[in-house]
This record gives C-alpha cells, sequence and structure tokens, in this order.
C-alpha cells in the first residue's frame, strides 16, 4: 500500500533525447493506474522511473511522502513483474518465488509457509520443483506474479506483462489480475498498449503520447469525455470516425455541416461552440463506430455511401462504408447482412457526437 | 518364427549405411589415420619392449607397467601434473572471469585492450617461452627487475627447482587468460539484462548478484574453459621444452614430459607408451568426473 506521486518528472538521455516529459501524477494507495500509449510514448521508462531501473533526470518521485530519486531499486520496497518474466533460468519455480525473502533472511520455516501460500492461491503448487524452461508462458507469468506477491511489496509494477500470451490466455490472465487486485488490495501500476486491458483493469488511466500525459481518467470517462483527438483515437475499438464539418447556427439551433448532411448539436454542446467562437468555422467532428446508425429517412442522412466490408462478429457488425467524408466504421446490433457496393445512408446519434479543434486538436465540447 | 521381420528391420536399418559411410569417411579417414590407430599402436607398444630404433621386439606382458609403477620418478611426475595442471586451471577460469567483468562495459579502448589481452593465445608458444626465458633470467630480467623495484628479493625463477614449476605456470595462465577472457565476456553479454533488473528489485547486493545470477548463468562457459583448460594443461610440451626442459632436477616433469624422456631420449618405447596409456586413462577420468560433477553445478 503506497501513495505514489510524480512530480514533473522528466527523463532524458545523453543524446538528448526527452523520453518522457514533465510527467506529473498522482496514485493514491489502493488505486489500479494504467500507463497506455502507443510504443515509444514513455510509459514503460516512467514505470521504471519509479521501480528505480532508470535514473530520473529531471523532477520529484516520492513514495509515501518519502523522496525516493536517488534511492536503490532494493530499497524502494517495490515489486516489478516484466514483460519476460525475467525467471531466474536456474532456479526451481519454488527457489524463484523464494528469493526475494532468503536473501532477508527470513527464517526457513517461514519461507515455506508463505512460498506455499502464494503457489497455492496461483495454483502453482504442482509446479515447484520445475524449473522455468519446463513452464508455459502463463505458467512463468504466474511464477513472476508469485514472486511480487511473496514480498508484500507497498506497490506492484507490471510491464506488459500480458503480451507474450496468445489471445485467450490474455484474456483469461487478465481476469486473474483483475481478481489478485480485489484480493491484495494493494496499488498498482500497470504499462500496457492494449486498450482493452486498460479500459478493463484500470481503476485510473493515464494516456500518453511521445513522452507527454494526455489525459488522466478513470475509463468511462476516457471513453465519453476525450480531452483531444488522440485519446479520442486511442480509446475504443474499432476507433473513432473522424470526419470535416463547418459549424454554422441555423434557425437558432447550431449544427455540424458535413459533405452529406447536418447533425443538430444539443443545448450543452451548442454553447460550448458559441462561447468558444466557432461558429461559421472548420471543425473535425468525431464518432464512435457504435454511435452510428442507419438513417431511416433522408431527413437524418450525415453520411451516404456504399459498404467497402462487412464483418459479422454474431451478436454485433462492423460495417465499413467509403463515404464522402471518407471511410466511416459502424459497429451496429442490427444484423443486416451487406454486400460489397450496397449503397447505404447513415446517420449519428447527435449527443454522442465530439468536436475537436482541427489545428490543436483538442475537444471543443467538453 | 520371426526370423524374416528381424532380416527386414536389419535391413532398413542398414539398407543407408553405404551411403552414411561415403559422407563420413572423407572425416573418419584422417580420424582413423592420425588418431585412433597410434592411439591403439601405442596401447600394444605399451605391452612390449621396444627401444625405439630396433626393427625387432618382444612382448613383456604388464612389465612396463610393474616397473613404472615402481618408478618413484613417475609419482614424482604425476604430482607435478596436479600440481600443473590445477595450478594453471584454476588461475586461468578466476583472472580470465575478472578481466571479462572488468572488459564487459565496452570503453574508450577497451577493443584493443582485449586484443592484447588475447593475442597471447594465438602467438606460438614457442616463441612466447623464449621471451619468457629472457624474462626469468636471473640477472637483467625484467621479473626480477620488477621485483627488486618493489622492494622484494630476486628470485631464481626457472634456474631453480622451488620456482621452476610456479614460472612454468606463470606463462601457461599468461597465454590462456585472454582465450578464457573471450569466452566469459561473450557469455557475460548473453545474460538478459531483465535478471539484473529483477534481482535488484528483490533486494539483493552486487556480490549476490553475482553468486546467484551471474556465475550459474555463466556456468555452461566455465565448464567448457574447465575441461579445455585441463586438457590443454595434461599436453602441455612446448613451454616445458623451452624454458626447463623438465627440471631443475625434475622439478617440471610432468607425465607428457616423462613420456618424451622415456621415448625420445632414453629410447624406452615401451615404457613411454605405458605413461601415454596412463594419460590417456586419466584424462578420461578426470572428464568423465568433471561431467558428472557438472550436473549439479551446470546450469544450460
Amino acid at each position: 500500500m503506497a501513495e505514489i506521486i510524480l512530480k514533473n518528472i522528466t527523463k532524458e538521455y545523453e543524446n538528448g533525447f526527452q523520453a518522457v516529459k514533465n510527467v506529473s501524477l498522482d496514485i493514491k494507495d489502493n488505486e489500479f493506474v494504467i500507463l497506455v500509449g502507443p510504443s515509444g510514448c514513455g510509459k514503460s521508462t516512467t514505470l521504471r522511473m519509479i521501480a528505480g531501473l532508470e535514473d530520473i533526470s529531471d523532477g520529484d518521485l516520492f513514495i509515501d511522502g518519502e523522496r525516493m530519486n536517488d534511492v536503490a531499486p532494493q530499497h524502494r520496497d517495490i515489486a516489478m513483474v516484466f514483460q519476460n518474466y525475467a525467471l531466474y533460468p536456474h532456479m526451481s519455480v519454488y527457489q524463484n518465488i523464494a528469493y526475494s525473502l532468503k536473501i532477508k533472511k527470513i527464517p526457513k520455516s517461514e519461507i515455506d509457509q508463505r512460498v506455499h501460500e502464494v503457489a497455492k492461491s496461483l495454483g502453482l503448487e504442482e509446479l515447484l520443483d520445475r524449473k522455468p524452461g519446463q513452464l508455459s508462458g502463463g505458467q512463468k507469468q504466474r511464477v513472476a506474479m508469485g514472486r511480487a506477491i511473496i514480498r508484500h511489496p507497498k506497490a506492484f509494477l507490471m510491464d506488459e506483462p500480458l503480451s507474450n500470451l496468445d489471445a485467450k490466455l490474455r484474456g483469461q490472465m487478465r481476469v486473474e489480475i483483475a481478481d489478485l487486485y480485489q484480493r491484495l488490495n494493494t496499488t498498482f501500476i500497470y504499462v500496457t498498449h492494449d486498450q482493452t486491458e486498460a479500459m478493463t483493469l484500470g481503476t485510473k488511466i493515464v494516456v500518453m503520447k511521445d513522452g507527454e500525459i494526455q489525459q488522466i481518467d478513470n475509463p468511462t470517462n476516457l471513453f465519453s469525455y476525450p480531452v483531444n483527438k488522440f485519446v479520442a483515437g486511442f480509446i475504443g475499438t474499432p476507433t473513432m470516425n473522424f470526419f470535416e464539418a463547418e459549424c454554422a447556427e441555423e434557425n437558432g439551433l447550431v449544427v455540424l455541416k458535413t459533405v452529406a448532411g447536418r447533425i443538430v448539436m444539443n443545448d450543452a454542446k451548442a454553447a460550448k461552440l458559441r462561447e468558444g467562437g466557432w461558429i461559421g468555422k472548420k471543425v473535425t467532428g468525431g464518432i464512435r463506430p457504435e454511435h452510428v446508425i442507419l438513417s431511416q429517412d433522408g431527413e437524418n442522412t450525415v453520411f451516404s455511401g456504399k459498404v467497402n466490408v462487412f464483418e459479422l462478429l454474431g451478436s454485433n457488425a462492423i460495417i465499413y462504408v467509403e463515404t464522402e467524408a471518407g471511410m466511416i466504421v459502424m459497429n451496429t446490433s442490427q444484423v443486416q447482412v451487406y454486400e460489397h457496393g450496397d449503397k447505404i445512408a447513415l446517420s449519428v446519434i447527435a449527443d454522442k457526437v465530439h468536436v475537436f479543434d482541427p489545428e490543436t486538436e483538442r475537444t471543443v465540447t467538453n | 518364427m520371426s526370423t524374416p521381420k528381424v532380416k527386414r528391420k536389419f535391413k532398413r536399418r542398414y539398407d543407408k549405411l553405404p551411403t552414411v559411410l561415403l559422407f563420413v569417411l572423407p572425416a573418419l579417414i584422417p580420424l582413423i589415420v592420425f588418431w585412433i590407430y597410434p592411439i591403439c599402436r601405442s596401447v600394444y607398444l605399451s605391452f612390449t619392449n621396444w627401444d625405439f630404433i630396433s626393427p625387432t621386439y618382444k612382448i613383456v606382458g604388464l612389465k612396463n607397467y610393474i616397473s613404472l609403477f615402481r618408478n618413484p620418478r613417475f609419482f614424482e611426475a604425476l604430482g607435478h601434473t596436479v600440481v600443473f595442471t590445477a595450478g594453471t586451471l584454476i588461475p586461468t577460469i578466476v583472472l580470465g572471469l575478472v578481466l571479462a567483468l572488468l572488459l564487459v562495459r565496452n570503453f574508450h579502448g577497451s577493443g584493443i585492450l582485449k586484443f592484447i589481452l588475447f593475442s597471447p593465445w594465438i602467438t606460438p608458444t614457442v616463441a612466447i617461452s623464449i621471451v619468457w626465458t629472457w624474462i626469468y633470467k636471473t640477472d637483467g630480467g625484467i621479473a626480477n627487475t620488477i621485483l627488486t623495484a618493489l622492494g622484494a628479493s630476486p628470485l631464481k625463477w626457472i634456474s631453480s627447482s622451488d620456482t621452476a614449476m610456479l614460472s612454468v605456470i606463470i606463462v601457461t595462465v599468461w597465454k590462456s587468460l585472454g582465450y578464457a577472457m573471450i569466452f566469459y565476456l561473450s557469455a557475460l553479454e548473453r545474460v538478459p539484462g531483465e535478471l539484473y533488473e529483477a534481482v535488484a528489485l528483490d533486494g539483493a547486493s552486487k556480490w549476490r548478484t553475482f553468486f546467484d545470477i551471474t556465475l550459474p548463468c555463466i556456468s555452461p562457459t566455465t565448464f567448457f574453459l574447465m575441461i579445455i583448460t585441463m586438457v590443454n594443461s595434461l599436453q602441455a610440451y612446448d613451454q616445458i621444452q623451452v624454458l626447463t626442459q623438465g627440471g631443475p632436477s625434475g622439478s617440471t616433469r610432468t607425465l607428457l614430459y616423462m613420456y618424451y624422456q622415456l621415448g625420445f631420449q632414453e629410447f624406452n618405447m615401451g615404457q613411454a607408451t605405458a605413461v601415454a596409456v596412463v594419460m590417456i586413462l586419466l584424462t578420461v577420468g578426470l572428464s568423465v568426473i568433471q561431467f558428472k560433477a557438472s550436473e549439479k553445478w551446470v546450469h544450460y
């Protein structure tokens, strides 16, 4: 259990490259924080600075109120699960899990008891005598977590722990990690580039890009109120549709005019657009595929075009439509089979439309 | 009866033999001519009284072996062999690893340093040994100059039976150090960096990290170097020949050198080959012991 505070943290390498730029982050006790972003966004570097595996070039790191910048990793009382597990290849599963306790010179009987407890909770009891080379990916992953759990650390750091597993196992381990978090009730910091992992596991998600924090929020808000076009596009699959539009005022209503139609803004959004002086200006519109609907009558049509690809996923279908405004993706649960080239008219749920500044890419309607 | 079945099985197993032989023969012929046949011939000769020159000789049974085991010179040489092997093996491995640990991180000039340290290995032992005879010169040799400069009393080096073995060991270790270092360098580079990070987070000190992670991870290389250095030490001849010729008063006479003296100086080839057979058995025995022991401490 720990409170971890990052204050204006920067990582600059010798060649002048800044991997992390001025990152500030408040991690409360028992939070499950996810650092998410595309590769090279600085999320792993941030995690490694918290662990003490990378020096902090500038800024302060506090763990439970104590400045940790110059404290060696072993004195930070933090456990980490590595992407490639980093199990000691010459030690058995038992020895791997017991190692940190052995170093602390904890009595053998207590080590034995704790190893068996941890092994039981992770389903590793049968494997205690095996060497890492004899384990499957999922089992190695569990051993790596066991090695972290046994220490009762202040915080768990996980660096893309599931990225080496196949899709099915990844889903399974994700549930196990969520369960582990519930049971251990301690601080988790988890790095991933997979937004599904981020959305399902995190209580707080930090979206990063090019070494900078884009947004810190809970999963619901991140999905519904992205602060900029990058976050809007990064969170959610399939990704949000973006289109060019002109903001205009017609009969007292604020509308977004697209190539094929118009979207009437609700009062809240209209007020923001008026306040920001966007009337008469070009904006970038955004709509998630699940908020794209079929246009019932010509009046509501926002986009019209031809079906390019139709993917039936069972309970829902994803339709890629080639429109005048570019490719628009629709995710619908009203499964109706389309052929390539079928003509289709699309509308949107107006309340769910996001509007971005085309230059700064910041959301203007939040 | 199952005879036809067995025959068929036999046929299936051996019908590819001509093809296999065709591919193996080019390698097998030199092996037979220069290795397997001489070994067999040596074993045979060890039961004779051949004097290396006469065209005729008699089979004398175990006489050569019996007189060998009654000869104190043999046990003295066996003792020297053990001292020489252990004396070269341990420092070569330990110092080779120390050098590799110092040079594993690249710094300005580390490449040249590695090359300099490795160069004795690729220089002929005879040439090296001649240079070392100058270094070991009692009057004005570099070794004694350094000792005197450090305030120590000069040594007689290869001219005294007290220090001759040490002198030969120093030359041999110096020669093979770079070789061990090169192997350790590549082994150290192959240890995954994540292991060091994991062990740091687990709270291990530098020493513990070295003993718990580094050493086990490079253990296959240590094992390989132990076997190679051991075999090299058992076969050491050039440096002994140039530096001391087995002396003074037999203090650097190893089994191999004793073989040489018996066979080519005393023309007692029967007993010389008996020594050779003992050496083969010794090499095989030590290798078997090392391989058996390696199951306990080598982690692949």
